[in-house]
């Protein structure tokens, strides 16, 4: 879902209804797989997951699968390919819920540091046959190309959010990530503000609370791994680091990781709204 | 000069040596269930429970400005030689998140288990006049309407409050020009002025409350005239220093809402929200849901919420506040403005944390000064 977008109501699973347990699928495109493995990190709440659900499709966790439809798909990775953006449009066919998971999936991940880069030059560096490769120009978040019934940001996802949209698309509850900064959360917990007292930066003010102000909470600066918020002021934020002595190139470098591209829009387009 | 007072005109004073200070607060850690008092935190002095005497932050100074704070050491074995830190009486009285029910399904039926109240006594240190008269502020807009909230009303009854006199504001502070400080005003049990001579940190103590006066008299002994007089000097001359002011006509920024300076101070606002949870008045609250996985049980809470994000003027599914300068304009508004004509006071106590932990330091009194310049005329 790209920023500003409405959200689309819900289309609960009606297994539940019937009460049979929801099928789950867990998809996986251009990424890393932590996102995967944070859901195998979910370790107390595992097994009340899977007394939910039936897991029809999860080759990170289990060989075994199951014909779709699937109630729940939660979706992994960016489309880089032209492969990618097939299979994403048949898993968006086949399933009820589709919830994307991770900065890859969600911004395009780092890989989206390639956007605007000549393909062709480093594929002929890096790879012995550049013939074999074959792959689109940008690394693309799964919202581009499919309709995303709900967002889960983070590199990777944070394991108590995800639990929290599970069990709430589960139960016909709603479900409300956060919208606001970082900022909130590093109140709420009372960690140290490590941009005003020790000109650390930090990108917590235009980054997605929903981590708990994880970095923070260890006097580190905000890597801005959930994201852009809602209308971030990417320029203020940089005229601010500019003040504290990060110039121009050093601010680049630090929106420059998991969701480079996301923040590179956001900046584009301005903080607030008119 | 102005001669800091106990309640109702008591002006018994007492004088705390280093002995009788480590037995006030032993004797606090005996009477309540929390002591809270100024600890140091990576760096930033912060309120947190005490699980010993020596816990409390010494020798600390700091320097504040917009969107810059720092603490550093000083030779003197002070406690309270600092200004205000993040955390108000708020964080305690009014937290970040607070339980308000949980459901559960029992026998095809749903039963509502209200929290249970949080009747934990406490004892605050090194209360400031900004905060003492935020607490009355924020008290009202709790527990003055026709649907008082009982959990604020708990915490607030469990209070036992140590304040000390300001001899050292911060740069952001501007608590004079709002009506308070910096001697320790109203609402406290214990008012302390800090007085260090070379290592011998001492205080002069006066009761706001039987309850305080009882506690001195059982740890202190009455102080000496001279000290007095010296105490009384420290904290008149504190008022001199502040450099910051909000003009008494601030309300009137309510009159100038399409105001240039809204849409300049909304280029630099990253709409972030700190200032609203450093607030000590700022209340707003949202309330979240949460069901466990197998759906036999929910709970609510009742979480800090901010008028900077853009879901919270959201009604009817969709925000009417879209731009920031509507939402800096709002809080603003409200804090000087509107408050008035809902609780017959202003919202703001000069205390400076909106100014300090601004991450781009933005100033509530450059931009009241802005707001009240006619605007240029367009040649």
């Amino acid at each position: 879902m790209r920023i500003g977008d409405r959200r689309p109501a819900i289309d609960w699973p009606t297994a539940i209804e019937q009460g049979a347990p929801p099928t789950l699928a867990v998809w996986k495109f251009a990424s890393c797989d932590g996102c995967q493995l944070t859901i195998l990190d979910c370790e107390d709440q595992l097994l009340a997951i899977a007394d939910r659900v039936r897991i029809a499709y999860f080759p990170e966790a289990t060989s075994g699968s199951v014909d779709g439809p699937y109630d729940i798909s939660l979706v992994e990775g960016s489309i880089t390919t032209p492969g990618d953006r097939e299979r994403i449009a048949e898993i968006r066919q086949a399933s009820r819920l589709l919830v994307t998971i991770g900065a890859c999936a969600t911004a395009g991940g780092i890989q989206a540091l390639r956007n605007g880069a000549d393909i062709e030059e480093f594929t002929s560096i890096v790879y012995a046959q550049p013939s074999y490769i074959d792959v689109l120009a940008d690394s693309t978040p799964i919202s581009d190309h499919v309709t995303v019934d709900l967002e889960l940001r983070g590199c990777p996802i944070d394991p108590g959010q995800l639990v929290g949209v599970l069990a709430a698309l589960l139960n016909r509850h709603l479900v409300r990530p956060p919208t606001t900064s970082v900022c909130v959360e590093c109140k709420a917990t009372g960690a140290a503000c490590v941009l005003v007292a020790s000109a650390t930066p930090c990108l917590g003010p235009i980054t997605q609370g929903g981590c708990g102000a994880l970095c923070p909470g260890f006097d580190r600066g905000c890597y801005g791994c959930f994201g852009p918020k809602e209308h971030p002021n990417v320029t203020g934020l940089r005229r601010q680091f500019a003040a504290i002595g990060v110039d121009d190139d050093a601010t680049d470098r630090l929106l420059s990781t998991f969701n480079v591209a996301a923040f590179a829009d956001a900046e584009q387009a301005g903080g607030s709204e008119p | 000069m102005h001669h800091p007072t106990g309640a109702d005109g008591d002006t018994r004073r007492w004088h705390l040596d280093h002995i009788a200070w480590d037995r006030l607060v032993r004797q606090l850690m005996t009477d309540v269930d929390e002591v809270i008092g100024p600890v140091m935190r990576s760096g930033v002095v912060r309120l947190r429970r005490l699980t010993d005497v020596g816990d409390l932050a010494i020798g600390v100074v700091d320097a504040q400005d917009a969107g810059s704070y720092r603490a550093t050491g000083s030779s003197m074995p002070t406690r309270f030689d600092h200004g205000p830190g993040p955390d108000s009486l708020k964080a305690i009285v009014h937290p970040a998140e607070t339980p308000v029910w949980t459901i559960r399904r029992r026998d095809g039926e749903l039963r509502v288990e209200p929290a249970p109240p949080d009747t934990t006594t406490r004892a605050v240190i090194g209360v400031r006049d900004c905060d003492l008269r935020a607490l009355q502020v924020l008290e009202r807009t709790q527990t003055s309407g026709p649907h008082p909230d009982a959990s604020f009303a708990a915490r607030r009854d469990g209070f036992v409050i140590v304040a000390v006199d300001c001899t050292r504001p911060a740069a952001t502070c501007f608590c004079t020009s709002t009506g308070g400080g910096p001697a320790a005003s109203t609402g406290f049990d214990i008012a302390l002025t800090e007085l260090a001579d070379d290592a011998d940190v001492h205080y002069v103590a006066r009761a706001g409350s039987a309850r305080g006066a009882e506690l001195l008299d059982l740890v202190a002994n009455r102080a000496d005239p001279a000290v007095v007089a010296r105490a009384d000097i420290a904290v008149a001359s504190a008022a001199d220093v502040m450099v910051r002011t909000l003009p008494d006509h601030a309300r009137t920024i309510v009159d100038v809402p399409d105001h240039a300076r809204w849409a300049e101070v909304a280029e630099r606002c990253l709409a972030c929200g700190n200032c609203t949870a450093v607030c000590p008045t700022c209340f707003c609250t949202d309330l979240v849901d949460e069901v466990s996985l197998d759906g036999e049980t929910s709970t609510r809470r009742r979480t800090w919420d901010t008028c900077f994000s853009e879901q919270y003027s959201a009604l009817g599914g969709e925000p009417y506040r879209r731009s920031t300068a509507s939402r800096y304009r709002q809080w603003l508004t409200h804090k000087l403005g509107t408050w008035w004509d809902q609780f017959d006071e202003s919202g703001c106590v000069g205390c400076g944390r909106c100014i300090t932990w601004c991450p781009v330091g933005i100033d509530l009194t450059d931009e009241v000064a802005a707001l009240l310049q006619p605007e240029a005329v367009a040649p």
